[in-house]
């Protein structure tokens, strides 16, 4: 599906994947993230396949898939909970203050379920958040976000790039993320 | 930025996993229900003669058991595919093998413990006599933990295939005679009053090499259903 697709990415950097729908974005994503095997090419991290570190590539990896990876019979701290608890050790008040900060504090104790849309997304980018990677790859982070969800997640994608961390994301939307001018990788 | 340790990390997807389970109360109860069920048949469809139930009593609750097992195995791991958690999991830095034995641990407490506790009970019903108990739930306890552990691969394997549980059956049910036949025969062997050790060692020997093959069969598969 993809061809010829040379990609790097370094510290304080944002890169965006964009192209029509079907060029291959989350497929490109995908094997960024080691879920999808390449047929050909590598992937490296720091200077080695991620084939071969494995574990340390997925130590500082934070991967936001289409799926919000949500268990809806939990409730948003339960979620975070044991998503980020089974990498690193997290206390609760962490998990709070990353919800007040995400604005979905009140839903602290509601099933994923019954959550909108949109603060599933958000309960989602808490976990990457929480999970303290250096490089985040996100997929599609915008979708079902009102406005200020959008100018939210880019200041924190902002902040990421700041604090010496890199992002990788798909969007079909322009990205407006303050401080930084984001590295365009288009798909045809 | 302290990194969980393997303990900690599978105590965790254990406790989520229980808690999970008895927040969809229908799935927990529905192989130990059916177990009831088909076991409480038998007796209205043979004869209530204690004899005679005393015959098939050994296949009759082990057959029960294995199909109610079975049952829930599809369950494994599909809500974790299809919500996309099971992709954090594989992310998470912690080995995959060690995730799958966590998961069909959980499972198993789930769907095959309520079988031993209550096989008892399905064992006096028909009719065996209760020198024989413990070879019932001693069988039952290590068939039940080795259709999990078993059944985890073909769980795993089965997860990108719709509808898959004609599949998983085809599949886990072969592997899972030996286990049948060894089970079976110990019960009969404590109900004819004979000393059952040796295909319960042998049931024994079935249950230690799931347990321990199992895992990364089962890590092995859940990489292959997830490309």
């Amino acid at each position: 599906m993809l061809k010829g697709v040379d990609l790097d990415a370094s510290p304080g950097e944002v890169v965006h994947v964009a192209g029509p729908n079907g060029t291959g974005k989350t497929t490109l994503l995908r094997v960024l993230a080691g879920l999808l095997p390449a047929e050909g090419g590598e992937v490296y991290w720091r200077g080695r396949s991620i084939r071969r570190d494995r574990d340390e590539y997925n130590a500082e990896l934070a991967y936001l898939g289409h799926e919000n990876a949500l268990k809806g019979d939990l409730t948003a701290f339960e979620n975070l909970h044991y998503g980020v608890g089974v990498r690193r050790d997290l206390s609760g008040t962490e998990i709070e203050s990353t919800l007040d900060h995400l604005g979905i504090l009140r839903c602290r104790d509601l099933p994923a379920r019954v959550l909108s849309a949109g603060q599933r997304r958000r309960l989602a980018m808490s976990r990457i958040l929480l999970l303290g990677a250096t490089l985040w790859i996100l997929d599609e982070p915008f979708t079902n976000l009102d406005v200020a969800g959008v100018g939210l997640f880019s200041t924190l994608i902002g902040d990421h790039a700041a604090a010496g961390g890199m992002a990788l994301l798909a969007a079909h939307q322009g990205l407006d993320i303050p401080g930084i001018q984001p590295r365009l990788a288009e798909l045809d | 930025m302290q990194t969980t340790g393997l303990l900690k990390a599978g105590g965790l997807l254990y406790s989520r996993d229980l808690r999970l389970a008895f927040r969809r109360w229908e799935q927990v109860t529905q192989p130990v229900v059916f177990f009831l069920m088909v076991t409480t048949l038998f007796p209205l469809a043979l004869s209530p003669e204690q004899a005679q139930l005393r015959q098939v009593a050994a296949g009759v609750v082990w057959v029960a058991a294995l199909l109610s097992a079975l049952l829930a195995l599809e369950f494994m791991f599909r809500s974790d595919y299809e919500d996309g958690t099971l992709e954090q999991l594989v992310l998470s830095g912690q080995p995959l093998w060690w995730l799958a034995l966590v998961k069909a641990f959980a499972h198993w407490t789930v769907s095959g413990l309520p079988l031993v506790v209550t096989s008892p009970l399905v064992a006096a019903s028909l009719a065996v006599p209760t020198g024989a108990m413990m070879t019932v739930v001693a069988s039952l306890l290590l068939g039940t933990g080795i259709l999990s552990f078993l059944g985890a691969v073909g769980a795993g394997l089965t997860l990108g295939v719709r509808r898959g549980s004609v599949l998983l059956s085809l599949l886990v049910l072969p592997l899972t005679m030996p286990a049948l036949i060894f089970g079976a025969r110990a019960v009969d062997m404590a109900i004819m009053g004979d000393e059952p050790a040796g295909p319960l060692y042998l049931l024994g020997a079935l249950f230690i090499l799931s347990l321990t093959l199992g895992p990364f069969a089962t890590s092995a598969a859940l990489k292959v259903s997830m490309e």
